[in-house]
């Protein structure tokens, strides 16, 4: 061991001249970090300048030229462009239809689901499985199963004596369609933030509340809520702009129609750039898209600090 | 006696309430599997006969179609490759940068973990178009290339990156300081001692960019053009006949043969992967 120090302070010594310890830690650490560092500032930083810079150029992808425009890309999509808003109601419909059901089934699911009963890990991996499935291969089952007369739902729905629509061909069906299918695949992932914060929520505080005659509803009301209030807001947030992101689910199920009934702004970004090679405009949704994704982040923190 | 007996009968008849209500609730989450299985197994004429869970009888031919219609075994192979890939570069990385965010005391730290957490909360529909034109100005079109680089410098890699970060605090430093004294180097002490220890970390980690490489769409769908270079999800959309109308039974056998694997893994590994998505759930 003594010998063992000492050859370890003797190496120690000969670094210390050129290098002092701190120096040493500084550069270990950009070591480490660097990959992480690179790839973050070549396919995420430059892009994101990229996008900016592209959202005032007109360009032409056969050509190959681009030129500035300044904000004229902004304008065709606020003023000139009636798509656009379409596109953004469809979006806040989109996200006021799945948020609310999301969070309210995930919480429902989580309370039944957080204390021991027989069958209980069952039903959590039941409700879990379609979050581990591909988005694409849900829309496509679910798109099979919402099929017109043919599609089982409609003619389950015949056996109880009730006409279903034309789900995925009729705008407002589809929208509701993408919404109901969207949640069921995901609300397991908020089931389970749910069910880690009532784990952690003492049971003393139950016990306690009950001893004092408080009903299963109070018990709620007063402790359970309040003290999922962070979680809830995180949830929220996350999920909020999860539905802002949604893009393969949309793809498959309906391609953004009918009539555009389901053309969302992921959606409508991957169409201009992608499929109508309008760089400039479909940069300018992105940033539009970044833009409130950002405020919704920015809301979340502000919201966070005031309750603390 | 007999009101002790009758509240345990009482107890038991809500219980049954209880677990049959929530398998109700539970049908469109099992659904749609049950119903993918049974219409994979089926002829194009009966899936549009009279709905019923069992095919009248057993198509696997479905299953051998799926192979020639497309480079199906290729694709799969595809996928199976890009998320290992994806995985291993990712684990790599993330638990490097990770490790020097949780032990390494450097100046402008906190400003790198701020620069990175950020990027979490950005779309990738945001920067795709700029990534489209450097993937194809680095001439890596129609190759699996961006399918690897993105994913692993993108988003996911960062998530991972704060999980092994938030793993490595809560391990005890007296192990590694035991390493440095013993003549380990900062990378020796990082690979032979605070790697091992953080085993379930990194399964976290590997569960969630796995399943993310296999499930992604918007990439291959924007940088694939070839049939054989194709990934799963790519390969799931493109089963239609010369109309654009869907082969469903082809479609929903392939499907089956996608999902299957991961969801047998799910049943059998549950809890770990159940935990892991809670784990980068809460720091998202």
């Amino acid at each position: 061991m003594a010998r063992k120090l000492a050859r370890h302070t003797g190496g120690q010594e000969k670094t210390v001249p050129w290098l002092t310890l701190k120096m040493r830690e500084t550069m270990e650490a950009w070591l480490f970090i660097s990959p992480t560092l690179a790839g973050f500032l070549i396919f995420f930083v430059g892009p994101l300048v990229a996008v900016v810079w592209y959202s005032l150029t007109e360009w032409n992808l056969l050509s190959q030229q681009s030129v500035f425009v300044g904000l004229d890309n902004y304008q065709d999509a606020l003023v000139r462009n009636a798509d656009f808003w379409k596109v953004v109601r469809n979006s806040i419909i989109f996200a006021i239809g799945l948020v609310p059901l999301n969070m309210g089934m995930a919480l429902a699911l989580a309370l039944a689901l957080s204390r021991p009963f027989r069958g209980v890990i069952f039903f959590r991996t039941v409700f879990f499985a379609p979050v581990v499935t591909s988005a694409v291969a849900w829309a496509i089952v679910w798109k099979f199963l919402l099929q017109g007369d043919a599609g089982f739902v409609n003619q389950l729905l015949a056996q109880v004596g009730i006409h279903g629509p034309n789900w995925l061909r009729e705008p407002d069906w589809a929208m509701v369609a993408v919404i109901i299918t969207r949640v069921i695949k995901m609300v397991g992932l908020n089931m389970i933030l749910y069910i880690a914060a009532l784990q952690a929520i003492p049971r003393d505080y139950e016990a306690a509340a009950r001893l004092e005659g408080a009903s299963s509803w109070q018990i709620f009301r007063m402790i359970t809520w309040p003290l999922l209030g962070p979680t809830t807001l995180v949830i929220m947030v996350i999920t909020t702009i999860g539905s802002f992101k949604v893009f393969d689910h949309i793809y498959l199920m309906t391609g953004g129609g009918p009539e555009n009934g389901t053309l969302v702004l992921a959606f409508y970004i991957y169409q201009q750039g992608f499929q109508f090679f309008d760089v400039g405009y479909a940069s300018a949704l992105a940033m539009i898209m970044f833009v409130i994704v950002m405020g919704l982040t920015i809301t979340q923190l502000a919201l966070r600090r005031r309750d603390t | 006696m007999t009101n002790l007996l009758s509240q345990r009968r009482l107890k038991v008849i809500k219980q049954i309430c209880w677990t049959f209500s929530l398998g109700v609730v539970a049908i469109p989450f099992v659904f749609p599997f049950l119903w993918m299985i049974s219409a994979g197994l089926k002829g194009p004429s009966e899936i549009f006969g009279q709905p019923s869970l069992i095919p009248t009888e057993l198509r696997w031919s479905n299953y051998l179609e799926v192979f020639s219609y497309q480079p199906f075994a290729r694709q799969y192979f595809n996928s199976l490759y890009i998320a290992v890939a994806v995985t291993v570069l990712t684990l790599f990385i993330s638990s490097l940068a990770g490790y020097a965010l949780a032990r390494l005391r450097f100046a402008g730290a906190a400003l790198v973990g701020l620069f990175l957490v950020s990027a979490l909360m950005v779309p990738e529909e945001v920067t795709i178009i700029p990534n489209f034109f450097l993937i194809r100005w680095l001439g890596l079109s129609d190759t699996h290339w961006p399918l690897i680089l993105l994913p692993v410098f993108g988003p996911q890699g960062i998530v991972g990156t704060f999980l092994m970060r938030q793993y490595f605090l809560a391990l005890p430093k007296e192990l590694e300081e035991a390493g440095k004294m013993d003549g380990l180097s900062r990378l020796g002490v990082w690979w032979r001692i605070a790697l091992p220890m953080s085993r379930p970390a990194l399964a976290a980690v590997a569960i969630i960019t796995f399943l993310n490489s296999w499930n992604l769409f918007l990439e291959p769908l924007i940088f694939i053009s070839s049939l054989e270079k194709f990934t799963l999800p790519l390969a799931l959309s493109n089963f239609t006949d010369p109309y654009g109308l869907p082969l469903w039974h082809l479609q929903l056998a392939a499907t089956t043969l996608a999902v299957g694997p991961i969801l047998i893994v799910y049943l059998i590994a549950q809890r770990q992967i159940i935990e892991s998505f809670a784990l980068s759930g809460v720091k998202g």
